[in-house]
């Protein structure tokens, strides 16, 4: 990790959704601004020539699990921001399932302070909805907001109780925070361990039906419409619910989606021989869903596309499928495999970049997802045509829970860079 | 190349039997004659061959089981290998460790074979990845049941001669049976039509992928049936109510004598992977009329499982 005054990053493709730019360029980088390029090179400037590739505004995950406090074993704030800079990520909001849960403050500054002290990635904290993400009681989104959070969401579960869901938009809009649905409908998915159709019935494990991301996701969309409040619906993974989303975002109701690289990767047929590595929730789904998320990146249903990173060491893994932790790591592959989408056509690389920076920065309202002068230097340097296996050992997540391992994989972050800071570089 | 030719050149290859899924046809033709072979020692008066002579197999129950277990024991018994019992309950499962901890102990006293019930789908397949000893499932989750599913195909087979171009309906509660999923997939393989046949909440989808065919009512599965096969109602199982009451199963899923004698053929036979809720999934007229082979099928259990074990230890050269 190494601090520059002037970074110079030459001969790139230059793309920004905010200007729509999308043009060969330089992009000159001073105290951590991004400023106008000058004719003459300045002493002590460190130079890159980034001929076929990719500038654009650094990434941003805006859903992803950092298991500090509580699950050091699992992820640290450290190794969870390295593993997003690596990915090509300059931030990252993480969700509050931690132990303790962050409801309070004094969890959410210990988060930034973590951050701030030995972060690769920004941090942006999210609150829970309910005290403990018990789904009874409002957490005190007041203190939460001055301590840092962006949003609250009960992440891992859904808020069961319609009324404080009910409240918790109205509350959070008072506070200009976000909030961010786990859409589950708990009834119909109780000891379901996987999409249920016909990979279920022959696994003979229990399904969890498509319904019950929908059914979630059709109340919290009534819910917006009752409050004028926003709602955020993280990891969609069905085509109803992307089918719900599109029809309240055209008649007005105030709502976002993300969707993941897993699901419109793989198909619940990934689950294979009883992979625990393909075990998340929600699950994998059908060709049909898979088809239907990518139609929904294509169209805009979907603002962003998230991680949900969920770091999970073998202690949680190596179990029978049923007893098997959900969760997938993702901050290490997301680019790779966003990118097969703009090498299949299904999106544009600008479009691309929206989806991973720009729209989470709009959503979150954080700084960030643009390269136009002026702003914060997040800059993220992709090479297109780089290609890798993704191998356990190159992994720098303590998660190596992902079901892409040993995938060979086209295109890759070379070049980090953090509020002018580089935090990751495969340049040199 | 004859018939014969073709069959000497084949080799049974599997270390472990893990479910139907992965036999081949020659596979289940091959287990089901050497169990017919084995059938006869149980009738001696001297139950005893030294086959297995030296050989430990370790009965590693996770769920209850009393006919699958015993079965199996005895099996094992009868061809002169020692067993073992190990049931969840004095397991050290209960002490927080994990199937594949446990697996490995085991493996260090060096089991030749393992057999395992377990109640999560895939477990024994698992232990196969983690352990040297090869694995037998004896039931895993909602996913398989491989030998009772022979023993079933060996008792038509012995009854018709031929499993191929049967009628087999098989009714009840298909979501939670192990039995059903894996006669589904072996009576199918052996050219057989499979039908099911219960209540909507009782099924699940993809039923027909696996080669059934879903039957909206009782009387549509039964018509011309060769075999019917009534499923145990499990209501140890259901953590979600699937039925209203057993009385009004009964009356609308019950197999009875007048259902059989209506639709299905005269001389249908009469299955139960048992133990049998007497006058719920089938009445006692039909349990214990002429058609029912249910015993029988008790009986080929212990002949099946002799096979499975001398085919999966005698792979090794260890056979005599």
């Amino acid at each position: 990790m190494t601090t520059v005054n002037r970074l110079i990053l030459q001969n790139g493709r230059l793309l920004d959704p905010v200007t729509g730019v999308d043009a060969k360029g330089d992009l000159w980088v001073e105290d951590g601004v991004i400023v106008p390029a000058q004719k003459e090179i300045p002493e002590n400037s460190e130079v890159y020539d980034v001929h076929g590739k990719w500038i654009v505004p650094g990434l941003i995950d805006m859903h992803v699990h950092l298991r500090e406090p509580g699950e050091e074993y699992k992820e640290t704030i450290k190794s969870g921001t390295r593993a997003a800079a690596a990915g090509g990520f300059t931030a990252v909001a993480c969700m509050p399932n931690t132990t303790p849960v962050n409801d309070c403050a004094s969890v959410t500054q210990f988060i930034t302070k973590a951050a701030t002290r030995e972060g690769s990635a920004r941090v942006y904290p999210v609150g829970a909805i309910s005290k403990g993400s018990k789904g009874a009681g409002l957490a005190e989104y007041g203190e939460l907001r001055q301590a840092g959070a962006v949003a609250v969401s009960d992440d891992g579960l859904p808020v069961l109780d319609s009324q404080l869901m009910r409240r918790a938009m109205q509350y959070a809009g008072s506070h200009d925070l976000l909030v961010i649905s786990h859409s589950e409908e708990m009834a119909l998915s109780r000891n379901g361990s996987m999409n249920e159709g016909v990979v279920s019935t022959r696994l003979g494990l229990r399904g969890i039906p498509a319904a019950a991301e929908a059914i979630m996701v059709y109340r919290e969309i009534a819910l917006a419409e009752l409050t004028g409040q926003r709602i955020h619906i993280a990891h969609v993974s069905t085509g109803a619910a992307a089918e719900l989303i599109a029809q309240a975002k055209a008649r007005g109701v105030r709502v976002t989606a993300e969707t993941a690289p897993h699901y419109f990767t793989l198909t619940d047929e990934a689950v294979g021989d009883y992979n625990t590595n393909a075990k998340m929730n929600p699950p994998l789904r059908t060709e049909k869903d898979r088809q239907a998320i990518r139609k929904g990146l294509q169209d805009g249903t979907f603002d962003a596309i998230a991680t949900d990173h969920a770091p999970h060491s073998v202690l949680e893994k190596e179990l029978e499928f049923d007893r098997a932790a959900n969760g997938v790591i993702g901050l290490e592959t997301s680019l790779s495999l966003s990118l097969a989408l703009v090498r299949d056509g299904v999106i544009g690389a600008l479009r691309m970049v929206e989806l991973m920076s720009s729209a989470p920065a709009r959503i979150l309202q954080v700084e960030g997802g643009t390269i136009a002068q002026g702003n914060v230097a997040d800059i993220t340097v992709i090479d297109p045509e780089k290609r890798y296996v993704f191998t356990e050992d190159s992994i720098l997540s303590k998660g190596k829970n992902s079901p892409f391992l040993d995938w060979e994989l086209q295109g890759k972050a070379v070049l980090t860079v953090m509020g002018g800071r580089i935090t990751h570089n495969e340049l040199t | 190349m004859s018939t014969k030719n073709v069959k000497d050149a084949y080799q049974f290859k599997h270390k472990h039997i893990l479910g139907i899924e992965q036999l081949s046809v020659a596979d289940i033709f091959h287990i089901l004659d050497t169990a017919i072979s084995f059938k006869e020692i149980s009738s001696r008066s001297i139950k005893k061959v030294p086959t297995l002579k030296g050989k430990t197999i370790i009965n590693f129950f996770f769920e209850p089981s009393t006919r699958t277990r015993l079965s199996f024991e005895i099996a094992a018994k009868r061809m002169s290998a020692d067993t073992f019992n190990i049931a969840a309950s004095t397991s050290s499962a209960t002490k927080g460790e994990t199937l594949i901890d446990t697996a490995r102990n085991l493996q260090a006293m060096n089991p030749d074979t393992i057999i395992v019930r377990h109640g999560s789908s895939g477990a024994p397949g698992l232990l196969a990845r983690h352990v040297e000893a090869s694995i037998i499932n004896a039931g895993d989750g909602t996913h398989e049941h491989p030998s009772q599913a022979l023993l079933d195909m060996m008792t038509v087979r012995e009854h018709r001669g031929t499993v191929e171009g049967l009628k087999i309906a098989i009714v009840g509660d298909i979501a939670h049976s192990r039995v059903a999923h894996s006669d589904i997939l072996g009576f199918t393989k052996l050219g057989a039509e499979v039908r099911v046949a219960g209540p909507e909440t009782f099924m699940v989808p993809g039923l027909d992928a696996l080669g059934a065919r879903v039957c909206g009512s009782i009387v549509e599965a039964v018509t011309d049936a060769d075999v019917v096969m009534a499923l145990r109602i499990q209501r140890e199982r259901q953590d979600d109510p699937l039925i209203p009451s057993l009385r009004e199963y009964s009356q609308f899923y019950g197999i009875n004598h007048n259902l059989l004698q209506k639709h299905a053929r005269p001389d249908v036979l009469v299955m139960h992977p048992g133990p049998i809720n007497r006058g719920v999934e089938m009445n006692p007229d039909v349990a214990d009329g002429k058609g029912s082979v249910i015993l029988e099928q008790v009986t080929n259990g212990v002949a099946v499982r002799m096979a499975l074990l001398y085919l999966v230890m005698g792979r090794e050269g260890g056979r005599g």
